[in-house]
């Protein structure tokens, strides 16, 4: 299998260049994507948890989200 | 556009894709820098972000972003400056709209960025973003590097065009 790729434009030169990435640059590429899906995880859960507890309250309180709107108007 | 636009390096990925796309010995003979990109990668998701960075440093960025998705919208921050991309899972053949404006770039103080997005999909589901960004730094920016969020490949025909702007 191939290794990834970069392209590096000279903007002096205007020479562009394909480069292979090195074992590092692949290591530190896969980290920092491991890292921004284990965010984005968190992120996703975050905001479930923030709609789910919402929803609740909402079911707590007997009035809907356009209800809870106009009572913050 | 202003006459004072210059184009000063462009690229195109081709078949095998890219994983990155660098600007490097960017001229220090402009006041401000116009990147222009066209993005689609290939994460199976409907959006994705790319990743600006300059200098090859990666500390010391801060954002806040204001987006809208087609179901919601709403603002957040983080340490890392984004936009939004095309990913595999959009509408095919579809490319991102998006520009970065950097402002006194050569300047010993910190860079301001501002970045105007959309991941065209032709669905209910598309994003938008504003983006304020801040880069915490006093060196001239003489590279740019452009990478996506989840380290997936720029698909081919995925275009960057960087501008510069003289007495802006």
């Amino acid at each position: 299998m191939p290794k990834p790729t970069r392209i590096e434009i000279n903007c002096e030169t205007g020479v562009e260049s394909i480069i292979e990435l090195t074992d590092a640059e692949i290591a530190e590429m896969e980290a920092a994507a491991a890292q921004a899906e284990a965010e984005r995880a968190a992120k996703e859960a975050d905001d479930a948890a923030k709609a789910e507890a919402k929803a609740a309250l909402l079911d707590r309180l007997g009035i809907t989200a356009e209800e809870a709107k106009l009572l913050l108007a | 556009m202003a006459n004072t636009y210059e184009l000063i390096a462009s690229s195109t990925v081709g078949a095998g894709g890219a994983t990155t796309i660098d600007f490097t010995s960017i001229p220090s003979t402009y006041t401000d820098l116009v990147l222009i990109c066209s993005l689609r990668v290939a994460r199976a998701s409907t959006v994705n972000n790319t990743v600006i960075k300059f200098n090859s440093s990666s500390s010391s960025y801060s954002e806040k972003i204001l987006y809208g998705n087609g179901s919601s919208a709403g603002s957040y921050s983080d340490t890392q400056i984004y936009d939004v991309n095309n990913a595999a899972n959009s509408t095919s053949n579809t490319f991102a709209n998006s520009q970065f404006y950097i402002p006194n770039y050569t300047g010993s103080a910190n860079k301001s960025v501002s970045n105007d997005s959309v991941a065209e999909n032709n669905a209910t589901a598309a994003t938008s973003q504003l983006v304020a960004g801040l880069w915490s730094n006093s060196a001239a920016i003489s590279s740019i590097s452009l990478t996506d969020y989840s380290g997936t490949n720029f698909v081919q025909y995925s275009t960057a065009y960087l501008y510069g702007v003289k007495n802006a």
